[in-house]
């Protein structure tokens, strides 16, 4: 029987020269489940996208079923059963999910939409899947589980036998991806196919019946699951030995840097985003702040830095009340932060790398003397950040634009690292960063904090957390779940369950 | 005239007919605006529509009769609104064709477009009659009222559903409320319209869904420039029977504050724009005072603005109230809740804790249930 999807000497390459894909040769057995993994950037995504008719490929064909097919745009890949689930859902928040499972193809009752038989439809679907919904709620009122899952019906109504899941456990806590491998296995089980993106190679292990591991744009290897160990698959993702044990942890918490108390803040639309978050950072700490995103701990980071103003409470930074302070008080107090979405509030693209490290001090001696920007220090200073920091450009005077992505990232890292800080404040840090430059970052992470500095490290990765943090706080629904010593005895699973929290909206 | 008539005056019928005589062409450019809005491209441009639409009828139908010597009176008119119309819906299409196809910005178009409506009528006015200031010399047609039958005699009922000199109320008038109906309908029970606002809402998850956004928003703009064109007739074949230089004086702009007010939905639509029709009725009795002019004119711009303030106030009342509910419900009840947890966490029974960990049929059948309720 031939393969449900076959894609042969598949290359991509873009207009300004950037090889995405290169002689990839992809398959995918009708019925099975199949795990495509890889570091950001190795070009598992653009391979995604050629599937899905997003992209054309340079070179190369698409077989399904044996026959070659040319998938001009999404509407052509889900005639031919090719259905999507992207990583940042497609959902309109106001519309209900069976509005939304049946947009843009409602049933009509005359020249109107037959509400009734649209969650009917859904409901059936639902049923017929396992994958609980309930279709007169609305998005915007629904847990992230259930967005996914109304997500994941939208492909099916339209009739798709072939599934590509986009990372789609990013999102979840570890109780919700069961459920979402269970539903998984369900739909294999009903005869559908699944492709399942991640870089997760625990879940790789778990759900998949083959991987194909791609690297630089290349296919890696393809392997049945059950034939490689988790070590096995991260050297051909890598394609050298990783370390993936945790790291020493010496107990030498200093004083109080940062005190946080019964801190409340709402968001625009008037929704209460943190309330009462009452939490205290150490010298010589990493705390680590836990949690499904979305429960806090983005505002929790900007209110931190100075960037969103606070509704009660306060933040003491070294003993001084500073909630309220601009971001330049709150950084002249010693605090840096490492920005989630970095390439949009990390750093200035049209400027120069040596005018990006210095965003934070340039109104200082050395680089202003007597009101004026003195080039020379700043250029001297880039030179040496670059140096330290292994920045690869055309020098100090280069856009950032200029940089790789992973480069972009170091400027950033460069400059809070160097910013001397009491209290370093890291979101999401290794967020679109390869195995590489994640131990790297990690590295600094934990040399901060032996150099005595607080630490505040905010990440979706569970595992990042219990690997670096000395205490994590574990954050719901913008409240303070628990406070937990970190060590041996704790694990994702226990952490999970404080990510649920009380009064989960049953899915 | 004294302060008790006015008062008097103002709870009338006459005053209500007044206000909806105000109101209509607030009605008409908003429901445009909220088309607009709707899908995700703001028409700014609603006031130089109803200006261009305005000034077309008018002249079209003040110089038809030259054209078709001898035809019915109504055809005249006719022509002149339906000239009104499509000159609107061209100027919606132009501001859709420059931001959807050359990509200029949204706004600037839409002020573009505004300008060149107010530089444009006066232009063609003076080449076309000489005259800069109106078309007074130029005997155009009114598109007609209609008149309910049976009623002027009551007294109260008369004068409220045929207006005070019981001739009935303009055509556009019924549009109006017509098109308030319609667009309700059209948004919430037609598929277009669940395409309109998923477009302006998530265009991605829309255009995901495969529908053309691209066509949506295009449609989108040119509706709204037909409903903000009909305002315009209102203005210059209803209201009055002449074109004024500028005679919209801002309703174009109002009708996006209505936009706003009614909460983007077309009962609200209509609701606001009689409140700003209200306080602009209520201007013209108190004109009557010996009050200066200037501050009377200032009463609809100023309820635009306290309606605005008013609303924001509210908004941030709520939000304050669910803040404070927020902190109360913490300090009271997180303690209690968190033992809880952290005792099964510490059991390791993960389970006892997580509703729905495990996909159960039970779930299933809760949401079948919920569903044959809602029917």
């Amino acid at each position: 029987m031939p393969a449900r999807v076959a894609m042969q000497q598949i290359s991509k390459i873009y207009p300004n020269g950037v090889v995405a894909n290169h002689k990839v040769d992809f398959a995918v057995e009708k019925g099975e489940i199949h795990a495509l993994v890889g570091e950001n950037g190795a070009g598992k995504s653009t391979l995604m996208k050629l599937l899905y008719g997003l992209e054309q490929p340079t070179h190369g064909a698409i077989f399904l079923e044996g026959r070659r097919v040319e998938i001009a745009n999404p509407q052509r890949a889900i005639h031919l059963g090719i259905g999507m689930v992207h990583q940042n859902f497609m959902l309109a928040p106001s519309f209900t999910i069976a509005e939304n499972v049946v947009l843009g193809n409602e049933p009509r009752k005359g020249r109107l939409v037959d509400h009734k038989r649209a969650i009917a439809i859904t409901a059936a679907l639902s049923a017929k899947f396992g994958l609980q919904v309930d279709p007169t709620a609305r998005i915007e009122a629904t847990p992230v589980g259930m967005r996914q899952r109304a997500e994941i019906l939208k492909t099916l109504f339209r009739g798709a036998d072939l599934l590509i899941l986009d990372e789609p456990t990013a999102v979840l806590t570890p109780q919700e991806t069961d459920e979402l491998f269970w539903a998984v296995r369900n739909l294999v089980d009903q005869g559908k196919t699944v492709i399942f993106i991640t870089h997760k190679l625990g879940e790789v292990k778990e759900i998949a019946d083959r991987v194909t591991v791609m690297r630089h744009g290349e296919v890696a290897g393809r392997v049945a699951t059950r034939e490689v160990t988790e070590a096995d698959l991260a050297r051909m993702m890598v394609g050298r030995a990783v370390l993936l044990s945790s790291y020493a942890r010496p107990a030498v918490r200093g004083k109080v840097v940062a005190a946080v108390h019964n801190l409340g803040c709402i968001d625009e639309t008037g929704r209460p985003v943190l309330r009462n978050v009452t939490f205290a950072v150490h010298a010589g700490e990493i705390l680590g702040v836990a949690g499904v995103e979305g429960n806090g701990q983005s505002e929790l980071v900007e209110v931190m830095a100075g960037l969103r103003a606070v509704a009660t409470g306060e933040i003491r930074i070294n003993g001084k009340a500073v909630q309220g302070a601009s971001v330049r008080e709150m950084r002249a107090n010693g605090v840096a932060h490492i920005p989630e979405d970095r390439l949009a509030n990390g750093v200035a693209l049209d400027a120069s790398i040596a005018e990006n490290l210095v965003v934070d001090r340039y109104h200082r001696p050395p680089f202003t003397r007597y009101g004026v920007l003195w080039p020379r220090s700043v250029r001297q200073h880039a030179t040496a950040l670059m140096q330290q920091f292994d920045i690869r450009g055309a020098g100090p005077g280069a856009s950032l634009r200029s940089l790789s992505g992973g480069n972009q990232q170091k400027v950033v890292a460069a400059r809070e690292f160097s910013a001397a800080p009491v209290l370093l404040i890291a979101a999401q840090p290794t967020r679109g960063v390869d195995i590489g430059a994640t131990e790297f970052v990690h590295g600094q992470l934990l040399a901060k904090r032996n150099a005595g500095a607080a630490v505040l490290l905010v990440s979706a990765d569970l595992s990042e957390v219990l690997r670096l943090a000395d205490r994590i706080v574990v954050m719901v629904k913008g409240e303070i779940a628990g406070i937990l010593e970190n060590g041996p005895q704790l694990t994702e699973e226990t952490l999970g369950v404080y990510m649920l929290g009380r009064n989960r909206p049953t899915p | 005239m004294s302060l008790e008539v006015v008062l008097q005056s103002i709870f009338s019928a006459a005053f209500i007919a007044t206000v909806i005589r105000v109101s209509t062409p607030l009605i008409l450019a908003g429901l445009g605006g909220l088309l607009s809005e709707l899908g995700g491209v703001l028409n700014i441009a609603l006031e130089g529509v109803m200006l261009a639409a305005a000034f077309t009828g008018v002249i079209v139908s003040g110089l038809a009769p030259q054209w078709l010597p001898g035809a019915p009176a109504w055809l005249y008119a006719g022509l002149g609104a339906l000239a009104g119309v499509s000159v609107g819906m061209a100027m919606g299409w132009l501001i859709a064709f420059c931001h959807l196809e050359l990509k200029t910005d949204l706004i600037l178009t839409g002020l573009a477009m505004n300008i060149l409506a107010a530089g444009g009528t006066v232009f063609v006015l003076f080449a076309l009659t000489g005259d800069k200031g109106s078309t007074a010399s130029l005997a155009s047609a009114r598109l007609p009222a209609v008149q309910l039958p049976f009623v002027n005699h009551v007294s109260f009922i008369g004068t409220l559903l045929n207006g005070a000199n019981g001739a009935g109320y303009h055509i556009m008038s019924y549009m109006a409320l017509l098109l308030v109906l319609a667009i309700w309908l059209f948004l919430y029970h037609m598929p277009a319209g669940a395409h309109l606002r998923a477009t302006g809402e998530a265009a991605d998850a829309a255009q995901s869904a495969g529908i053309d956004i691209r066509q949506v928003r295009y449609r989108a703009l040119v509706a709204s420039s037909f409903c903000a064109a009909l305002g315009g007739l209102y203005l210059s074949m209803g209201y009055l029977s002449l074109f004024q230089a500028n005679m919209t004086a801002g309703r174009g702009f109002i009708a996006l504050a209505v936009v706003y007010l009614g909460n983007r939905n077309p009962a609200g639509v209509l609701l606001a724009a009689l409140i700003f029709g209200a306080a602009s009725a209520l201007g013209a009795q108190v004109g009557t005072l010996a009050i200066p002019p200037q501050l009377v004119e200032m009463i609809p711009p100023v309820v635009t603005i306290a309606a605005l303030i008013l609303y924001s106030i509210r908004r941030r009342a709520r939000r304050a109230a669910a803040a404070r509910g927020f902190q109360e419900q913490a300090a009271a009840g997180w303690s209690a809740d968190a033992a809880r947890i952290t005792d099964a966490a510490l059991d390791g029974d993960p389970q006892s804790t997580a509703p729905g960990t495990s996909p159960s049929k039970s779930g299933i059948v809760e949401g079948t249930n919920k569903i044959q309720k809602g029917r």
